[in-house]
């Protein structure tokens, strides 16, 4: 015992950090063994320091030469290292610290001012359409939806730039911005939101604006789809995606399976909401998802997901029976189920060279309330209920690195509706609203993409729109890291 | 209702007893420190390794298996120097889990005890895909290995304390085979010392500067970036005038770029494990080392 006492001074004044000892054991042979392993580990908290103060030498060397001060990376780099030395010294020798303490202290010093400074990324996109038929009068017969659908416009036009600022808030929350500015020179909130990140028991508490996190798409930020834009069952129920302004809390039980369920509480407002609830929430979800893996190769998550919403006097657009354009005003609650599935293959779990992605959706939507159909003349107001469905379905199929090729096929329902008195003025179509689109992407990195679509949209009643989009997405600033 | 509490109360205490006993979780990133933990801890700990050899851990996605994993787990060890950048942000925030976050004991990044090479001068993502903190392949050094494992150690009797003096000879045990290895290696490799390479990634910076090898070229035109048939060409013209010896790939590239070459100039190309589990021989960190430099040399010949 007073050995190692003595070795374990004399080792701490020569080298200012000794490892701890783990357990005092009583034969000889025992302390050899763990002397032997002290001075090993010295050699090699040694060497860590002596290579830090190596890198500090070439930095102020090349600083000389370059009479500018050192770049804040390298110096970021031998902070890193002196921080492993520090680190690697156990805490109880304290008299060990300050003196490893003292090199990252010196090297660190210049990024200090800027290092708090929030996660930047900046998302630019642009396309280019031509479409056979005029976007103005894009529509989806038969359904009341909001008014930001459709392909978009004409010729060339700027996408919406993403702008997304994240960073941890404390030792309890992380917050994130994501500001879209569009083409027409408006800047819009597509999310903003704090979330805890020390809740116990697998919980997650968000709040602010944020994407829902019901169905598959929902929650995916527009740079992440695998086509330019939303199938059409987000398009005619969720008027693209559900953004909640309001609450979530999501649970991921401590199974091996991975299990999350979740819910949120939201204001009125977003469609399929509308108008104000007061106090009272207008939109709540509820949602699970389950996932796993099968072999090395496949994985894949399910999930079902459901909606109510509140509308007062929420508007719509559409033609009557003789083609004049009409706007709705609908008050009720809007019930809708969602069903989602995707399916992922790669090689041994390897993307690089070839990938597989299998997704489809399922949408039930029941509205019961009253319409006031044409508001701007007749403004006939009478009951209405609707029982309405829709899916898609896409592959996703990287042929080689770099290359994907995608088919994705659309199908809405008119299902039942029913407008009282205003049955004989709403123009429900006989037949119903689908799109088969291909798209064939480049990535040359994982910052760019360049797509190329063609969708034949049938979505109007009676008229087919040819449209073709070349579009680009790149990404600047801190690497995203994307959900599954 | 009596009867449910009971049941309710069975169950807690079932759930409280299985964590009592349950061995510390570990989510590892990738399979070397998922090796290097099961060194350390035996039975102690039960590993989840989140990627394969055959895994390229730059191009994972948070997949719900990881999700979950992450969820239950009380320690992730990881390589860190932005090398799971693409995910591992995200699955740590996914998981709900405050044991794991960043800065906490439950968060072990191994290339911060190790001194990196490549650290660039300029960042910019025209240069490929970079890491700021420097090359984070740092596991295709031996010594690199023993740096991380003493800190690691460390963490898993802070994080375990009753079992502390387990990793604690656990630890002077790996050590001492450990450098018995490194000599074993040293010694066997000591022909490869200045022998020409080509690489597919710039992946080995550690390993060349181990073993004294001399990259002359990369198949990559940009790190990430996958090869290119103008810039193979530009490496094929170039080994005109330097020749190298071999070309080095690891297990999960693309073996195109290399087979390409490797046609056009009758160099071998050696596939490396690159981690453990990249081949049928790397079973463990010792056979990783040695089937690495056995490979090596079988090409040199």
């Amino acid at each position: 015992m007073h050995r190692i006492v003595l070795w374990t001074a004399m080792l701490g004044v020569a080298a200012s950090a000794a490892p701890r000892a783990f357990a005092a054991e009583s034969t000889e042979q025992q302390q050899l063994k763990q002397l032997q392993q002290q001075i090993d580990t010295l050699r090699q908290d040694y060497e860590v320091r002596l290579r830090a103060l190596e890198d500090r030498l070439k930095q102020a060397e090349a600083g000389r030469v370059a009479k500018a001060p050192p770049a804040a990376v390298p110096s970021a780099g031998a902070a890193a290292t002196a921080q492993a030395a520090a680190a690697a010294a156990p805490p109880d020798t304290a008299a060990a610290a300050p003196a490893a303490a003292a090199a990252p202290v010196v090297s660190a010093a210049p990024a200090a001012a800027n290092a708090f400074n929030p996660a930047i990324a900046l998302i630019l996109s642009g396309s280019y359409s031509a479409l056979s038929q005029d976007p103005a009068n894009y529509r989806i017969s038969g359904f009341l939806t909001g008014a930001e659908i459709g392909p978009g416009v004409q010729g060339f036009s700027l996408g919406e730039s993403e702008l997304n600022i994240s960073a941890s808030v404390d030792h309890l929350f992380y917050g994130a911005l994501n500001l879209a500015l569009a083409a027409d020179n408006s800047a819009s909130v597509e999310e903003a939101f704090v979330q805890t990140t020390a809740l116990p028991a697998g919980l997650g508490l968000k709040a602010g604006r944020f994407l829902s996190s019901i169905g598959y798409l929902n929650d995916k930020h527009a740079h992440t789809w695998d086509f330019v834009d939303q199938p059409l069952v987000y398009q005619a129920f969720l008027e693209g995606q559900l953004k909640a302004d309001g609450l979530q809390l999501r649970a991921l039980l401590p199974t091996d399976q991975f299990v999350e369920l979740g819910s949120e509480l939201g204001a009125a407002g977003p469609f399929p909401s509308g108008g104000s609830n007061g106090y009272q929430p207008g939109l709540a979800t509820l949602f699970a998802h389950t996932g796993g893996d099968v072999g090395a190769s496949h994985s894949w998550r399910a999930g079902l997901s459901y909606l109510w919403a509140h509308s007062d006097g929420r508007e719509s657009w559409d033609v009557d029976a003789s083609g004049n354009a009409v706007t709705h005003s609908f008050s009720g609650d809007t019930r809708l189920l969602v069903v989602d599935g995707v399916w992922k293959w790669a090689p041994d779990g390897n993307p690089q060279r070839n990938n597989l992605t299998l997704q489809g959706e399922y949408m039930q939507r029941r509205e019961s309330g009253d319409l006031s159909y044409d508001i701007a003349h007749a403004a006939q107001t009478d009951s209405f209920s609707s029982s309405q469905s829709g899916w898609y379905a896409q592959a996703v199929y990287q042929f080689m690195p770099a290359w994907r090729i995608g088919l994705r096929y659309d199908r809405l329902n008119i299902g039942n509706v029913d407008a009282a008195s205003n049955n004989a003025n709403l123009f429900v179509p006989e037949s119903s609203p689908s799109r088969a689109t291909v798209m064939l992407d480049w990535s040359p990195s994982e910052f760019s993409r360049v797509r190329l679509q063609y969708a034949n949209d049938r979505a109007r009643y009676g008229l087919t729109d040819n449209q073709f989009t070349v579009q680009y997405q790149m990404s600047l600033g801190t690497h995203g890291a994307h959900s599954y | 209702m009596k009867r449910i509490f009971h049941t309710a109360v069975a169950l807690l205490l079932a759930l409280g007893a299985t964590a009592a006993q349950a061995a510390l979780k570990v989510l590892a990133c990738e399979p070397e420190w998922g090796a290097l933990v099961q060194e350390l801890a035996g039975d102690k700990a039960s590993v989840y390794v989140a990627t394969t050899g055959l895994q390229d851990p730059h191009h994972i996605q948070a997949r719900p298996s990881l999700v979950a994993a992450a969820r239950n787990s009380d320690l992730v060890v990881c390589t860190g120097a932005e090398l799971e950048v693409g995910w591992l942000p995200l699955l740590i925030r996914q998981s709900g889990n405050s044991a794991i976050q960043p800065g906490k004991p439950g968060n072990f990044e191994a290339a911060a005890f190790v001194r990196k090479l490549e650290v660039p001068q300029r960042l910019d993502r025209a240069d490929g895909d970079v890491h700021a903190a420097g090359n984070p392949h740092i596991q295709t050094d031996p010594h690199n290995i023993a740096l991380v494992v003493v800190p690691l150690a460390q963490r898993l009797a802070d994080l375990d304390a009753a079992n502390a003096a387990f990793y604690a000879s656990r630890l002077a045990d790996f050590q001492s085979r450990w450098q018995a290895a490194i000599a074993r290696w040293d010694k066997q490799a000591a022909p490869l010392r200045g022998t020409p390479i080509v690489v597919q990634h710039k992946a080995f910076p550690y390993l060349e500067q181990w073993l004294g090898l001399v990259q002359v070229a990369a198949l990559e035109p940009k790190p990430g970036v996958e090869p290119t048939s103008s810039h193979l060409s530009e490496v094929l013209a170039g080994l005109q005038k330097q020749p190298a010896k071999m070309i080095v790939r690891a297990a999960y590239n693309d073996g195109r770029g290399a087979e390409w070459l490797a046609e056009r100039t009758k160099l071998p190309i050696v596939v490396l494990p690159f981690t453990v589990g990249g081949d049928e021989q790397a079973k463990d960190l010792f056979a990783l080392f040695d089937d690495t430099v056995q490979r090596l040399l079988a090409a040199q010949q």
